[in-house]
């Protein structure tokens, strides 16, 4: 292998490891809520779209960059009560998969209501950040790319540090082991959800203006759960740092191997490619790298 | 804009729905419309639908339709579904006086073709399609007009030598393909791979997987082959996905060859920057500064009716394609109105006029589209009809013309074309067409 054979290997790599930062980002939406309800929220994906939509519109309206996020913030609230009242509440003790069918039913709705409320529109999203990459050692590196990584890794922290030593972080760890018994002490199940929804939101709105400068704000921004899901797999559907990790690895990989089998197979494999990987570790390990064993007894 | 002004799309979708919409009575000619204004696609599918309607709707207001035959039109949304356009082909076929479906989805249109054969009844792929639909010989009824597949290929691989300083200077080039993981972005693999050996450059097709929201493996990739032009043959979010990457990449945004589903005001505006300079083929310029456009403005907006919610669209590459098709499909019927009658034309009668499509400089001159298109030149056995493309550039805000109008090469692609065609015919077992089969026509 040649000195230039090499670097083009390490900055395939190091393009994947920052890729796979940006799933992690979508990724963690899907963790927040199923961590505390046991739900897989397949409207995370639509939430990504609400709520880059609606901060792009109120931009477009005239609305400083800090009103438009508050006012975003506050739509995402809104929804996360909406969602707990209408969707929730009624399904309360139902089984995971009558949950995860109305998140489905959720998704089309936000979808709809997306482009209903702000409409079909292609918009540009620019947050100022330098698209242009840096050169290290004759290897490109998108600035982009490290800031969204920076975000990441600091929404992590703050995600780590407050189910950690918040009290209603700690009430999110309680209901996520056993609702009832979270309920017996008297914690509050609907304030929990109406504030994990809340927060999924946030996360939502996080990856949504950093995938919505890259894509456009557009009906796309939906679609990029398709990246997150073999990333939950791997990580485990209740783990953040899972989900950091496993962003990393399967952004990684799905990049080599693009470059470097890809060629013998025809190439456009990176799609599916991501999901091999994700099934073969559900062989080993079936809650993924960091989830939580399941133990159930009948 | 007012929350009834956003709603609107809705309402408009409810409507058709529940079957709203005036059909063809006597002496009307019917569109029925597979259009897509909710979903991933809805930005170019409210555009062109709005941009035919627009023309349809200027016929009628000014004209009192074509020789007194009003045309009207109905809609089914199918979010660019080929399911839903099936379904909405079923509903809408019973229709009185179709003249032509126009559904802008290469996997609706492969859906249809067994079906509108059947029912005698033209089907316009404007701009996309079977590339071997071309050849009338085989396929009747189906008309990819303007530009085939293997045109567009051949007028980018043109427009590339005409930079470089003529064919001979491709020799020895290197250029990129790179496309969407699509029937439809994999149509002209083996067109680029001849070309490439009929002009000597040198030829990488990578693929994008659907729907390329992450493209960081091919332009390293594209890096690594330092190719002196990539043609993005690319669909949707996969356009500016490409743009942003190139940029972050390090490759030169002017050149960078977009084709002919990469050429629209969507595929630009979210890359900002990254896009300034980008290049497209295009077969219809954008821009309102035409007589049909200020007509359009006049007649249809002034008055109310324009069908596009945000006027700031009259004008953009989908908007002014819908146009150009409206006066594809209007020119049809007219001029098989001349054969057969001012009345409601049967669908066999509309692909005749269809087959007879011949609208030279002058006539679209007449009919307000001067540089707008060129020209069309349809006959029974080629139903693409010679259009000829042009290129634009992306200056940040507009597209700007950099080209004169280009032929492809035509005389080179036939035989192709005609191979893949008789294959199909021996497959599904089809007689192809004589001359003596143009006017044998279905009449009322």
């Amino acid at each position: 292998m040649d000195w230039f054979t090499f670097l083009f290997a390490v900055e395939v790599a190091i393009g994947g490891l920052l890729s796979g930062v940006m799933y992690a980002l979508v990724a963690i939406g899907f963790v927040l809520i199923y961590k505390t309800s046991g739900v897989l929220n397949f409207a995370q994906g639509a939430m990504v779209l609400f709520a880059a939509l609606t901060f792009v519109s109120l931009t477009e309206m005239g609305l400083p960059f800090a009103g438009a996020l508050v006012l975003t913030l506050l739509a995402m609230t809104l929804l996360g009560i909406t969602v707990e009242r209408a969707v929730l509440r009624p399904l309360a003790n139902r089984s995971p998969m009558t949950l995860f069918m109305a998140t489905l039913g959720l998704s089309y709705i936000l979808e709809g209501l997306a482009q209903l409320l702000w409409g079909t529109q292609v918009h540009r999203l620019d947050l100022g950040i330098s698209n242009d990459p840096f050169e290290v050692a004759g290897i490109f590196i998108s600035t982009f790319d490290l800031v969204a990584a920076a975000i990441a890794g600091a929404m992590v922290a703050v995600l780590t540090a407050f189910f950690r030593f918040t009290r209603t972080g700690l009430a999110f760890r309680a209901v996520a082991d056993d609702q009832f018994a979270a309920l017996a002490v008297g914690l509050r199940l609907d304030r929990i959800w109406i504030a994990v929804w809340t927060a999924a939101g946030v996360v939502a709105l996080v990856a949504g203006l950093l995938w919505g400068a890259r894509l456009g704000v557009q009906f796309s921004l939906s679609l990029v759960v398709l990246k997150a899901l073999p990333v939950l797999v791997l990580g485990g559907f209740d783990s953040v740092l899972g989900a950091i990790v496993a962003g990393l690895l399967i952004g990684a990989t799905e990049k080599l191997a693009e470059v470097y089998l890809g060629p013998f197979v025809g190439g456009g494999i990176e799609g599916w490619f991501a999901y091999a990987v994700a099934l073969v570790v559900l062989l080993v390990r079936p809650s993924g790298l960091f989830g939580q064993k399941l133990v159930e007894r009948f | 804009m007012s929350f009834f002004k956003r709603i609107a799309p809705a309402l408009l979708a409810a409507t058709i729905l529940t079957g709203g919409f005036t059909t063809a009575q006597a002496d009307e000619q019917h569109f029925p419309l597979q259009s897509y204004r909710v979903g991933p696609y809805a930005a170019g599918g409210t555009g062109f639908f709005g941009g035919f309607i627009d023309y349809l709707n200027l016929i009628n207001t000014r004209d009192g339709g074509v020789n007194g035959v009003k045309l009207t039109w109905s809609e089914g949304e199918t979010e660019y579904e080929v399911e839903k356009g099936v379904e909405v082909y079923q509903r809408l076929k019973s229709n009185p006086g179709i003249a032509a479906w126009n559904p802008l989805s290469v996997g609706i249109a492969y859906a249809m073709i067994d079906g509108i054969t059947a029912d005698k009844v033209p089907l316009i792929t404007i701009n996309h399609g079977r590339t071997d639909t071309t050849d009338g010989r085989v396929f009747p009824y189906v008309f990819p007009l303007l530009l085939n597949p293997y045109s567009e290929t051949s007028g980018i691989v043109n427009y590339i030598a005409s930079k470089e300083g003529g064919p001979d200077a491709l020799k020895g080039k290197k250029i990129v393909v790179l496309y969407h993981g699509s029937p439809y972005g994999k149509e002209t693999i083996p067109i680029y791979d001849l070309l490439a050996q009929k002009y000597g450059f040198e030829l990488t097709q990578i693929e994008v997987p659907h729907p390329g929201n992450e493209q960081g493996a091919q332009w390293l990739q594209i890096r690594r082959e330092r190719p002196d032009y990539v043609v993005l043959r690319g669909w949707g979010v996969m356009n500016p996905v490409a743009l942003t990457t190139a940029q972050r990449n390090g490759f030169p945004v002017d050149h960078i060859i977009g084709n002919v589903w990469s050429n629209s005001e969507e595929d630009v505006t979210p890359a900002g920057d990254a896009a300034i300079g980008y290049t497209a083929i295009t077969t219809q310029a954008s821009g309102k500064e035409y007589p049909v456009l200020q007509e359009i403005i006049k007649t249809v907006y002034d008055a109310g009716q324009g069908n596009l919610s945000d006027p700031q669209r009259i004008g953009s590459v989908y908007h002014n394609l819908g146009i150009v098709n409206g006066i594809l499909n209007v020119e049809a019927v007219r001029i098989a109105q001349e054969k057969f009658g001012h009345r409601t034309l049967t669908g066999d009668e509309v692909r005749w006029g269809f087959e007879h499509l011949q609208l030279s400089p002058e006539r679209v001159k007449e009919l307000g589209a001067e540089n707008l298109f060129h020209s069309i030149n349809v006959t029974w056995q080629n139903h693409e009809g010679e259009g000829y493309v042009t290129f634009q550039q992306w200056d940040g805000k507009k597209w700007n013309v950099v080209s004169d109008w280009i032929a492809p090469d035509w005389s080179l692609l036939r035989p192709i074309i005609e191979k893949s065609s008789e294959a199909y015919a021996a497959e599904k077992g089809i007689t192809i067409r004589t001359q003596a089969d143009v006017d044998e026509v279905v009449g009322q």
